[in-house]
């Protein structure tokens, strides 16, 4: 593997550690008594923002409370990810196109695992509601958007990465990169090799 | 020409003319137009660029306007009861209204002071004083509160009131009425001359905290004192009043106390007083004065009574004062922002005199006196004093403010006008018609070391055919001015609360940096909080009943209750437990006689309630919070008073009865 391979896995590597720093995704909330809008931010770890007012607004539809500590995975991510981040360290060091190749996959696994659990949890507190709520509109569900934004009654919701999701997605595209042009090195080397003989 | 007669030709080339003869001298049209209209004009949705708070006179209120657009956005209780909130009719602000009196709730309010920092608005605080039972308020700008209100002994009239050195170091009060010495004062009026004095008080202010406290008085000789400000920058030392009654009548003052040609400015040198009571020369002497805090952190005031203070003397201390002559029955003394004239009002004087501050040291070194009052004060040479005067300024000049290009600005109240004058030249720039009557002005940072300048707001006593009439009692009002070309031009009047006495302005950004959205829930330390609707509960202690209530959107909790009976003191604690931005709860329960609450998110009010009848009560929240709102109601059963209804209370499924 060429060194500047090598330093472009690192680079990544480095780019998701900012999950530990920086919050990974944003719910953004915004009706017209809420010009300052309300926001929940996503962390490897839990959430944080306005998580009290959300709770209370969604009383009156009927939606669960989101309590932080419900949240199986923010116990264990951190770890998980952690073992992840540092398989990218190593991938580096060994500079093994194999390894790479290893990683790739985890990740690929370990997004589409994320995004699926983000969408079943946004499934259930959208759907799963009171039947003694104050407001129930027919046939209305109030899951937000995977991504992107989404009218909700009186509120316009919104779900966009945050810093850490833009870092970690960047590292991710620098990874694939690298594999891409790693792997089409080597099979050019192959043919040239078979050339040869 | 048939059509064009003689008789209507005449007609015609006449009406000119009986116009002129039609109009009296002296009348000047107003020039508001639709460019005054664009100034003042505040798109919805879009901010003022300063406050401005007006004294709201006999409310004994602070009304807080943005500007330029004139809106009114709070009116804050101080002195005053206030019903649409609680302020001194629940148990947490009761005790802000305590005086030596007991429990005062009004008072008449005059003049409005931004607290300052290097002689400029800091935004931090504004003060205010009783005038009628002697008192100054501290206002907090975070909360737009009454944070503390300290009465003062051996004062009547605190009129010369609350004006602040250059850092807040000291807030003075200076009495309207002499008086006898508190204790002896069981004398005839008619012994004025012997018994009756003034008597400055001066509180300081914490730097950090904003804690006032009586530091020291000192006694004066019994004169009428009016007006107050202190020196700035060179002039830091010295606090300057105005005086009229120099006369010392006692009766018919009206005449009798506009006798002589000129009264006094008095010159106090507040440093040398602050260093003598260093020294350990004031005596402590008896007094008996309320000193109220409100403690942000349980919102409850408490009312401590203080019962002495030091006192200074000018008998003993005659090198504190100096007077100097003004012409006539002077009422403002005003200091240019860069601390070296004084400007006196003489409200009967036909000019006004600018007082030089280095032309006063240099008298006072050479002792340049032309004679000395009540035994031992010196009185300063007019002339030795003097910069100059302004000629011709007006009838009955009141109040003066400065703007930030060397020009003052004076009001005439019997002429009912603003006068733009030059600092440098005392050379009248310009007049504009006020409508009517107007007492203080309001130049934005007009008494600091640093006016904003841009606008003058009069500060008008009379409207009379201004606004629609409403009956016989009219509003009051502010007018307000652009004062940033040659020619002053009035934009916009609006009315106000009470009477505006004076008013003071800030840009608004050094107020809105400050603001909070709401109280942090976990920082409430008031002794009844609620922090959980779990904790929502009802206690029994002999005829007291305690009910510890919450609310959120949207209902209070406990929201049933019963086993109340005729006669309890019920107390009704309601904590709200919101946390979140412009979401408050009111409660308001039937046959309540003081008056409803209304509780700002993370904050904790009571109400004191006796019932006086067997029966059942509703109670509800007062503030429209949110689209259930008329859903947030519960009921109070209340029982006679042999009865044995048991204690029962709770919200939906967990209902609980005590034996």
């Amino acid at each position: 593997m060429k060194i500047q391979s090598k330093i472009l896995i690192t680079v990544s590597a480095i780019l998701m550690l900012s999950a530990y720093f920086f919050p990974l995704w944003k719910i953004l909330l915004g009706a017209p008594q809420y010009p300052e809008g309300l926001e929940m931010k996503i962390w490897l770890t839990g959430i944080t923002g306005n998580v009290d007012q959300i709770n209370g607004l969604n009383h009156y539809i009927g939606m669960q409370h989101i309590v932080v500590a419900n949240f199986w995975e923010f116990k264990i991510l951190p770890y998980i990810y952690g073992l992840i981040v540092a398989f990218g360290f190593f991938v580096a060091w060994t500079g093994k196109l194999k390894y790479l190749w290893l990683w790739m996959a985890v990740l690929v696994v370990f997004s589409i695992f994320g995004f699926s659990d983000f969408y079943l949890w946004e499934y259930d507190y959208g759907h799963h509601l009171d039947p003694h709520a104050a407001i129930k509109v027919e046939g209305m569900t109030y899951q937000p958007p995977l991504i992107g934004y989404k009218q909700l009654l009186n509120f316009v919701a919104g779900s966009l990465p945050d810093i850490a999701g833009y870092l970690v997605g960047i590292g991710g595209f620098i990874t694939a990169g690298v594999l891409f042009f790693e792997q089409r090195l080597k099979n050019k080397t192959k043919k040239t090799k078979t050339i040869k003989l | 020409m048939n059509l064009l007669s003689h008789k209507s030709l005449f007609i015609l080339l006449a009406t000119p003319f009986l116009f002129v003869l039609g109009c009296k001298p002296g009348k000047v049209s107003e020039t508001t137009d639709v460019d005054a209209a664009k100034k003042v004009y505040v798109a919805p949705g879009k901010h003022d660029e300063l406050y401005l708070f007006t004294s709201g006179g006999f409310s004994g209120q602070i009304a807080a306007y943005g500007l330029p657009s004139g809106r009114l956005l709070k009116v804050i209780p101080v002195f005053a009861q206030d019903p649409e909130n609680g302020w001194g009719y629940n148990e947490e602000t009761k005790p802000m209204l305590n005086t030596s009196h007991g429990f005062i709730p009004w008072d008449d309010a005059h003049h409005t002071e931004l607290s300052k920092t290097n002689g400029e608005d800091d935004g931090r605080w504004i003060f205010i004083n009783g005038n009628n039972t002697p008192r100054i308020a501290r206002i907090d700008l975070v909360t737009f509160k009454t944070a503390e209100i300290i009465e003062l002994p051996n004062s009547a009239g605190n009129h010369a009131s609350p004006f602040c050195t250059e850092n807040t170091e000291y807030l003075v009060g200076n009495t309207r009425f002499s008086i006898p010495e508190e204790g002896k004062d069981d004398v005839p009026i008619e012994s004025f001359k012997e018994n009756f004095q003034g008597n400055v008080s001066f509180v300081s202010v914490d730097k950090n905290s904003g804690t006032m406290k009586l530091a020291f008085q000192i006694r004066v000789p019994g004169f009428d004192y009016d007006l107050a400000h202190a020196g700035k920058g060179p002039s830091h030392d010295w606090m300057f009043f105005t005086t009229y009654n120099t006369e010392q009548a006692h009766t018919l003052l009206e005449v009798n106390a506009s006798q002589k040609d000129k009264d006094f400015v008095m010159a106090l040198n507040w440093k040398k007083a602050e260093q003598l009571i260093a020294e350990g020369k004031g005596k402590k002497t008896t007094a008996r004065y309320a000193h109220n805090v409100l403690n942000e952190k349980s919102q409850t005031a408490s009312s401590t009574i203080e019962n002495s203070v030091l006192v200074l003397d000018v008998k003993d201390h005659p090198e504190l004062i100096y007077y100097m002559p003004c012409p006539k029955s002077p009422h403002g003394i005003d200091v240019t922002p860069d601390g070296e004239f004084m400007v006196a009002s003489g409200k009967l004087a036909a000019t006004l005199p600018v007082f030089s501050f280095k032309k006063m040291l240099i008298a006072i070194k050479n002792k340049s006196y032309e004679g000395k009052v009540a035994n031992n004060i010196p009185v300063l040479k007019y002339e030795s004093v003097l910069q100059g005067e302004v000629q011709k300024p007006g009838l009955g000049p009141l109040h003066t403010e400065f703007d930030d290009k060397g020009f003052a600005y004076t009001t005439m109240f019997v002429s009912s006008e603003i006068v733009k004058w030059r600092i440098k030249d005392l050379q009248i720039i310009d007049r504009i018609p006020v409508y009517y009557s107007p007492g203080h002005l309001c130049v934005p940072g007009g008494d600091s070391k640093k006016p904003y300048g841009k606008y003058v707001i009069a500060l008008n006593k009379i409207t009379k055919d201004r606004y629609l009439p409403t009956g016989p009692e009219l509003t009051q009002s502010a007018q307000l001015i652009d004062i940033t070309g040659n020619k002053m031009k009035l934009l916009l009047d609006f009315p106000t609360i009470g009477e505006p006495h004076y008013a003071q302005a800030i840009p608004a950004e050094k107020i809105v940096k400050n603001q909070i959205r709401f109280y942090k829930i976990e920082e409430n330390e008031n002794k009844y909080v609620t922090k959980s609707e779990n904790d929502a509960r009802v206690v029994r202690t002999g005829n007291r009943v305690d009910v510890y209530m919450t609310a959120i959107r949207s209902h209070l909790a406990p929201d049933n209750i019963e086993g109340v009976k005729v006669g309890d003191e019920v107390y009704f604690h309601l904590t709200n437990l919101e946390q979140d931005w412009d979401v408050p709860h009111g409660f308001a329960v039937k046959g309540a006689n003081t008056a409803e609450l209304l509780v700002m998110p993370g904050e904790t009010n009571t109400l004191k309630w006796v019932p006086d009848r067997s029966g059942m009560f509703p109670f509800y929240c007062t503030d429209f919070c949110s689209a259930l709102h008329q859903e947030m109601q519960g009921y109070l059963r209340v029982s006679p008073k042999s009865s044995n209804t048991p204690l029962k209370y709770g919200i939906g499924e967990k209902m609980i009865t005590k034996k």
